[in-house]
């Protein structure tokens, strides 16, 4: 370019020779900071190159003069934080159960401690706001199978229902018809009987007092005699407006003719014990606890 | 720009690939605006400095600082206000002001802005007191510089005094600007005791260090091709708006003083400008204004001081330079009066937009609520039958006390009908009416149960209000959110 010594008569600077249809470019060049800049950021690069982790290899990657990881740097910051939820969990396992619902700081570190063990531990069966599923008990409501104070819910939690822990809630819903106790038609009448403790219809033809006579003899040992149920047992409340399994006459015939046995495992070996308080802090605290 | 040096190049082969800076050395100046940017330049650095250690009482607990900036506790005070995070389109809305004013101030009168109270022009003008102090005036300097190859003892001596105190303003700038986010007594005492946090050293450092770069070497350069307003008020001026101009109308024909008396003695015209190249010596960008409106000006007004000096000791009517437009010299060349219209359209518009955004902030200000909630609904489940039939329906529920004590609150809602409300972990005193004590300037967060009995189920999706009222103040709060039927 150094043969365009054009200078351009307006502003006096000289152009860069280019023309288009006779308008001409001014050579307005850089100033220098900016082009040492320019270079500086390149140097920076390979300092960088050499620093960081940097290039792809075919296996690897290299790994820089310090070996600096940002995953080393997520490892040490989990470690911190455990080591922080660690002090405040201490002292979450020392406070009485029925004393940490009445301390906001204590309420919500097992709220928030809870909430995150449901999701992971207890989610799959009961979704992740405890509102269950057929089989798997909704945790929102006030219906409890085992008992809803906060230390039934603890203990159902750590040893778990049918769960093959000896301290484990145990008893089970027997198969009526799969073992011969009772015959089709009588479960059929059973079924509609335990419709009606609810007031919900019964079929055509059903036979009240004969309902009334099977219930007394086969079901009343364990559900009681109103059908109230009873928690030493697990056994249901049948009279209320809360069904585990489903209310229709071909539910409950299933459910006498077949038994019922959910299990649930036993979480005192698995989670340690002041994050099983915390979540039968969390379980209370979802609207049910009694 | 035929009058001005040229540009030199590093010309090599292939042509120019970068220019050199070319170093300025502004002329000491006496005048009107000299006078009016040292009065601001004090009064923009003393409120910098001095800010940090204004007090104002907030009560016991609260921090006492005037300005504070409380990043660990996500809090900004400014005297009587103090703002939570969730608060900063009131920051918003102030820069919005701060854009709009500018505009004002460009159409009024150019780039008032760059001239006298950015940042860039006052430390550039302060670094520039100092180096004319140590080294002396413009020649002097430019002497002692092209002198370079044979240093004297007292150059380097002087050399490292005028970098020393340029380092000492740059070191206050930084230590003053880490003041703002800490208890300033309290960290200038940890600072010279070697106590205080890290983060702020290296803050001070880095502080120190772009004072002492932009201001010490960077100067103009920042002005001409690191600023992007020059180029954005280059669009945004019009034709009335004033600006610093050399008025050639009066000033051409440049002619020496002797030959202008000759020429005006023999009736000929003679311009008023003498060509003395003093507007060009003071300037703090190196550029001559009489070039016309250009983006290297910053608009300082120095070289209007430095003309007044000479019109006035040649006997010649001042502000051949001053705050004119081109409007006006062809008004004055056609032999009309200049006219100036500051309150025209655009200044209106612009004056009524910042009436307009100030007064909403400030009525937002005035109004804002001290006590707020937030509702959200549980989504799963969205709704919960209890044994008896009736429907329950679960929130989490979030309380901002912004005051700075402890108040009791009572939540009540209108929603279903005799809906029983209750607040997990908390005992109501009075039945279906849960008071909650709310710690002082901070957030609480509840878990609240809405049930609805089985004869009132809605059997679909209602609104339901959440009201709550300081038991003590009488101040109310309220958040709408629906209650859902399985």
């Amino acid at each position: 370019m150094a043969e365009h010594n054009d200078i351009d008569q307006v502003t006096g600077t000289s152009t860069t020779g280019h023309q288009w249809d006779g308008i001409k470019e001014l050579n307005t060049p850089l100033p220098r900071w900016w082009v040492i800049t320019f270079y500086i950021t390149i140097v920076w690069a390979f300092g960088y190159w050499m620093v960081y982790p940097a290039w792809p290899l075919l296996t690897s990657h290299t790994t820089g003069m310090f070996g600096y990881s940002s995953r080393a740097d997520v490892a040490v910051e989990l470690a911190n934080l455990d080591k922080i939820r660690g002090d405040k969990m201490v002292k979450l396992g020392a406070a009485p159960l029925a004393e940490i619902e009445k301390d906001p700081a204590l309420l919500a570190l097992a709220r928030a401690r809870g909430k995150t063990v449901f999701g992971d531990n207890c989610a799959p069966c009961h979704g992740s706001g405890g509102a269950g599923a057929k089989g798997y008990p909704n945790l929102n409501d006030d219906e409890w199978l085992w008992g809803g104070s906060l230390d039934q819910i603890l203990q159902t939690i750590q040893f778990g229902v049918r769960s093959g822990h000896a301290k484990g809630h145990e008893s089970a819903m027997l198969a009526f018809g799969k073992e011969g106790v009772l015959k089709k038609d009588q479960i059929v009448t059973a079924a509609n009987y335990v419709r009606s403790l609810s007031g919900l219809a019964t079929a055509k033809g059903y036979n009240a007092a004969e309902g009334g006579k099977i219930f007394a003899e086969n079901c009343a040992a364990c559900h009681g005699d109103a059908g109230k149920g009873n928690q030493e047992l697990g056994a249901p409340d049948l009279t209320d407006k809360i069904w585990l399994y489903g209310s229709d006459e071909a539910v409950l015939i299933d459910t006498i003719t077949n038994g019922r046995a959910g299990v649930m495992p036993a979480w005192v070996e698995r989670l340690d014990p002041s994050t099983v308080k915390a979540l039968a802090v969390y379980v209370h605290s979802l609207g049910g606890g009694k | 720009m035929a009058k001005t040096a040229p540009i030199q190049l590093q010309v090599d082969d292939d042509g120019p690939l970068y220019v050199a800076q070319k170093k300025v050395y502004p002329q000491s100046v006496k005048g009107t605006f000299r006078r009016v940017k040292w009065g601001l330049m004090a009064f923009c650095l003393g409120v910098y400095y001095l800010l940090p250690f204004v007090r104002w009482n907030r009560g016991l607990g609260a921090p006492d600082q005037a300005v504070l900036v409380d990043l660990p506790n996500s809090r900004f005070y400014f005297f009587f206000i103090e703002l939570w995070p969730q608060e900063v389109y009131y920051f918003t809305g102030l820069l919005i002001v701060a854009a709009l004013t500018l505009f004002l101030m460009n159409s009024v009168g150019g780039r008032i802005w760059c001239g006298y109270l950015c940042p860039q022009t006052v430390w550039t003008d302060l670094f520039y007191a100092v180096e004319r102090w140590v080294e002396g005036d413009r020649r002097e300097r430019m002497r002692k510089d092209a002198a370079r190859g044979t240093m004297k003892l007292q150059r380097f001596a002087e050399i490292t005094l005028k970098h020393s105190i340029w380092l000492m303003i740059a070191w206050w700038t930084g230590g003053a600007w880490v003041l703002y986010f800490n208890d300033a007594p309290t960290l200038v005492k940890q600072l010279v005791t070697f106590e205080a946090p890290m983060l702020a050293y290296i803050w001070i450092a880095i502080l120190t260090a772009t004072t002492y770069v932009l201001a010490g070497f960077m100067r103009e350069q920042v002005c001409v091709y690191m600023c992007p307003w020059p180029r954005i008020q280059a669009a945004l001026t019009d034709e009335w708006a004033l600006n610093v101009t050399y008025k050639y109308d009066r000033g051409e024909k440049r002619t020496s003083l002797k030959k202008a008396n000759e020429l005006r003695a023999s009736g000929e015209v003679a311009g008023d400008c003498i060509d003395c190249y003093q507007c060009v010596a003071v300037c703090p960008t190196g550029i001559d204004i009489r070039d016309g409106s250009q983006l290297d000006c910053i608009q300082c007004g120095l070289c209007i001081d430095a003309c007044d000096t000479v019109m006035t000791k040649i006997g010649r009517e001042t502000r051949l330079i001053g705050y004119d437009n081109d409007l006006n010299i062809q008004r004055r060349q056609a032999g009309k009066p200049p006219i100036y219209r500051i309150v025209r359209p655009r200044t209106i518009v612009y004056s009524a937009l910042i009436s307009v955004v100030g007064a909403i902030m400030l009525y937002a200000l005035m109004t804002r609520s001290l006590l707020d909630v937030n509702v959200l609904h549980d989504r799963n489940p969205v709704a919960v039958k209890l044994s008896d039939g009736s429907i329950r329906n679960a929130y989490t529920v979030r309380l901002l006390n912004k005051r700075g004590f402890d108040r009791v609150i009572a939540i009540d809602i209108d929603g279903p009908v005799n809906a029983s409300v209750h607040v997990v972990g908390a005992d109501s005193v009075t039945p279906d009416r849960p008071m909650i004590v709310l710690g002082r300037d901070q957030t609480t967060e509840l878990r609240v149960l809405v049930t609805a009995p089985a004869e009132n189920n809605p059997q679909k999706s209602i609104a339901v209000r959440f009201r709550v009222t300081d038991i003590g103040l009488g101040e109310v709060a309220s958040a709408t959110d629906n209650f859902v039927s399985p």
